[in-house]
């Protein structure tokens, strides 16, 4: 791919899944008015869910999902092992995501709730980088295909990413969005790391913070104001352990 | 100025009028709050009848229809070996209804910095000769202090500006394009029973502002009170998230990116509306951040709208509708962050 002259790396990449709901890898057969040029930048060689090829050779790897099992921990350390640049997709490989409110239960009960009289092998959930190393991540649930295009963007010319630094909040008052605490209900906007461009809270729903915690948070603050409106800590720390990506504030497993 | 009267109903087709060539923004209900008060939004409308006149405060001010949040300064196409500029200054004519005199003497404010100062931005200049401005007068909303700061009358920066007088509004005509477009519809020269009832109206409105903070000084009292306990007070329950500066019919800080299609035979020079309260405000290359703490921002954006502004254009930048401090989800609101700084010098 060929900009002011000069021609981009075409990096071939490989992404995989764990534990998790299939939803952020699918992002990249999303956005159609781009895709044929998304696939033009990058070389996908191994992609379950999209193509029938598979190919061990590849210099960056998208790993979606946490982990949950101790055969997936054996496959992720194979990856990271051939990866050149390893990529946590999703608020499942950042944090642990959704799957991490099961570590508050005995294993034996969440296995039992789940699978009955017929138990499986499971672990308590783990994000990617509490096993390997990860050399970036892109939180969202899912992520934003417009925000893994400029990432992109920025690997093949070689030139570092930055995330915005405001919180939600900024991103909700550009697009006239009532604030969902003026509504009357909770949201995690304040704290939470925004560049997502708010689609929740225009949509009807309060943030629920999937991308984790904004650069600059003022928690102590923040449970104030959630109390001056009738929101009591349990609940606004049981609201931040939905994605996993609060437990710095949290203190949850 | 003309002075003329208009009644309600030749109003009401004046704006299906003025919707057959142009598109109008007014206040359009939204929904209930929580607490069962009406919002309200400058939005574009498609009838006179989603237009209420009769709101108490649109949260979001209307200078994004000046002042784009995301703003494409130029776009740039990529061809073999060579490439070219696309610049586009022009837009669609508009109007605006209903906006009260605070948003207008912001305009007026923004007129200042970018249409009469050394740099005129043509993207503005544009934007505001290209749209049509109907005020009007209302009495005092609970929290602004509009008139403390003496933005509560307008002289210019507007087409028409109406006064509600019941069954009619007496109509200021400030401008050539303002005169020809009403006189499409019936108007009446004032009556002296017009003056009387106007002058009513008027002094009902002076006597009701609600809020009263002292404001003359605040230049050499913000020189006094830099090293203040009041900005810790108030920085740390900022919540670094830039909502003042959005919602602010004022703030226009804002930074320029670069955007490159997917298939990079494009790019986009934008400028985004930004926030001295954002962590990342005053952070230079190499890392360094001139105001990493919040308290500092905080207090900036205080020196910038009350201090620096009166320093370079002899007034406020600020014009007391206290957007900022209802949408302040910390509570800090501008009346009592004043009110602090005055209890500090009587110490």
């Amino acid at each position: 791919m060929k900009y002011l002259f000069m021609e981009s790396k075409r990096p071939k990449v490989a992404v995989f899944d764990f534990t998790d709901c299939e939803g952020c890898e699918l992002q990249f057969a999303n956005k159609e008015e781009t895709l044929v040029d998304f696939l033009k930048a990058i070389d996908i060689v191994n992609f379950r869910e999209v193509m029938s090829e598979k190919s061990d050779e590849y210099d960056i790897a998208f790993i979606e999902g946490s982990i949950s099992r101790a055969d997936e921990i054996e496959r992720l350390l194979t990856i990271r092992q051939k990866a050149k640049f390893l990529i946590a997709l999703g608020s499942c490989a950042c944090f642990g995501g959704v799957n991490r409110m099961k570590n508050k239960f005995p294993m034996s009960d969440v296995n039992k709730e789940v699978y009955g009289e017929t138990p499986k092998e499971t672990l308590p959930v783990r994000s990617i980088k509490e096993l390997v190393h990860v050399d970036f991540e892109i939180p969202g649930c899912p992520v934003s295909k417009a925000e893994v295009e400029r990432i992109v963007q920025h690997i093949i010319w070689e030139v570092p990413y930055q995330f915005p630094v405001y919180p939600v909040c900024f991103e909700c008052k550009q697009r006239f969005t009532i604030c969902r605490f003026e509504l009357g209900e909770l949201c995690l906007g304040p704290v939470s790391a925004g560049g997502c461009d708010a689609p929740c809270p225009a949509g009807g729903t309060p943030c629920w913070g999937c991308r984790g915690i904004c650069a600059a948070p003022n928690f102590q603050e923040f449970f104030n104001l959630a109390k001056e409106r009738g929101f009591s800590k349990e609940e606004v720390i049981e609201r931040m352990d939905f994605f996993g990506g609060f437990r710095s504030v949290t203190g949850s497993k | 100025m003309l002075f003329r009267i208009i009644k309600k109903e030749d109003f009401k087709t004046f704006v299906n009028l003025m919707l057959q060539t142009t598109e109008v923004i007014a206040p359009k209900f939204i929904k209930n709050n929580a607490k069962g008060k009406p919002i309200h939004q400058f939005l574009p409308i498609s009838n006179y009848d989603e237009m209420v006149l009769d709101y108490e405060k649109c949260e979001f001010s209307a200078k994004t229809y000046f002042l784009p949040y995301k703003n494409t300064l130029s776009t740039f196409h990529m061809k073999d070996h060579d490439w070219t500029q696309e610049i586009q200054y022009r837009i669609q004519p508009r109007a605006i209804f209903g906006l009260h005199p605070c948003d207008i003497n912001a305009l007026v404010r923004l007129d200042k910095v970018f249409a009469r100062d050394f740099y005129p931005n043509p993207y503005y200049i544009s934007r505001r000769k290209n749209t049509f401005i109907v005020g009007i007068d209302h009495l005092p909303c609970d929290d602004g202090f509009c008139h403390a700061i003496n933005a509560n009358h307008i002289t210019h920066g507007f087409d028409l500006f109406l006064t509600d007088l019941g069954d009619r509004y007496f109509v200021k005509i400030n401008s050539d394009r303002a005169f020809m477009a009403i006189s499409e519809v019936p108007i009446q020269e004032i009556t002296d029973e017009d003056t009387k009832d106007y002058l009513a109206v008027r002094k009902q409105i002076s006597q009701s502002y609600k809020v009263s903070v002292k404001t003359d000084d605040l230049p050499n009292l913000l020189d006094i009170e830099f090293e203040s306990k009041v900005w810790k007070k108030w920085g740390d329950k900022c919540l670094n998230c830039g909502t003042c500066a959005m919602v602010c019919p004022t703030c226009y800080c804002y930074g320029v990116t670069e955007r490159v299609s997917m298939d990079h035979s494009t790019g986009k020079k934008i400028a985004y509306l930004y926030s001295c309260n954002l962590l990342d405000f005053a952070m230079v290359a190499g890392g360094h951040n001139f105001r990493p703490n919040q308290e500092t921002r905080l207090k900036y954006r205080y020196y910038h709208q009350h201090r620096g502004f009166v320093e370079s254009y002899g007034e406020p930048m600020c014009v007391g509708c206290n957007r900022c401090g209802r949408s302040c989800l910390a509570g800090i609101d501008p009346v009592n962050v004043i009110r602090d700084l005055h209890e500090e010098e009587k110490l």
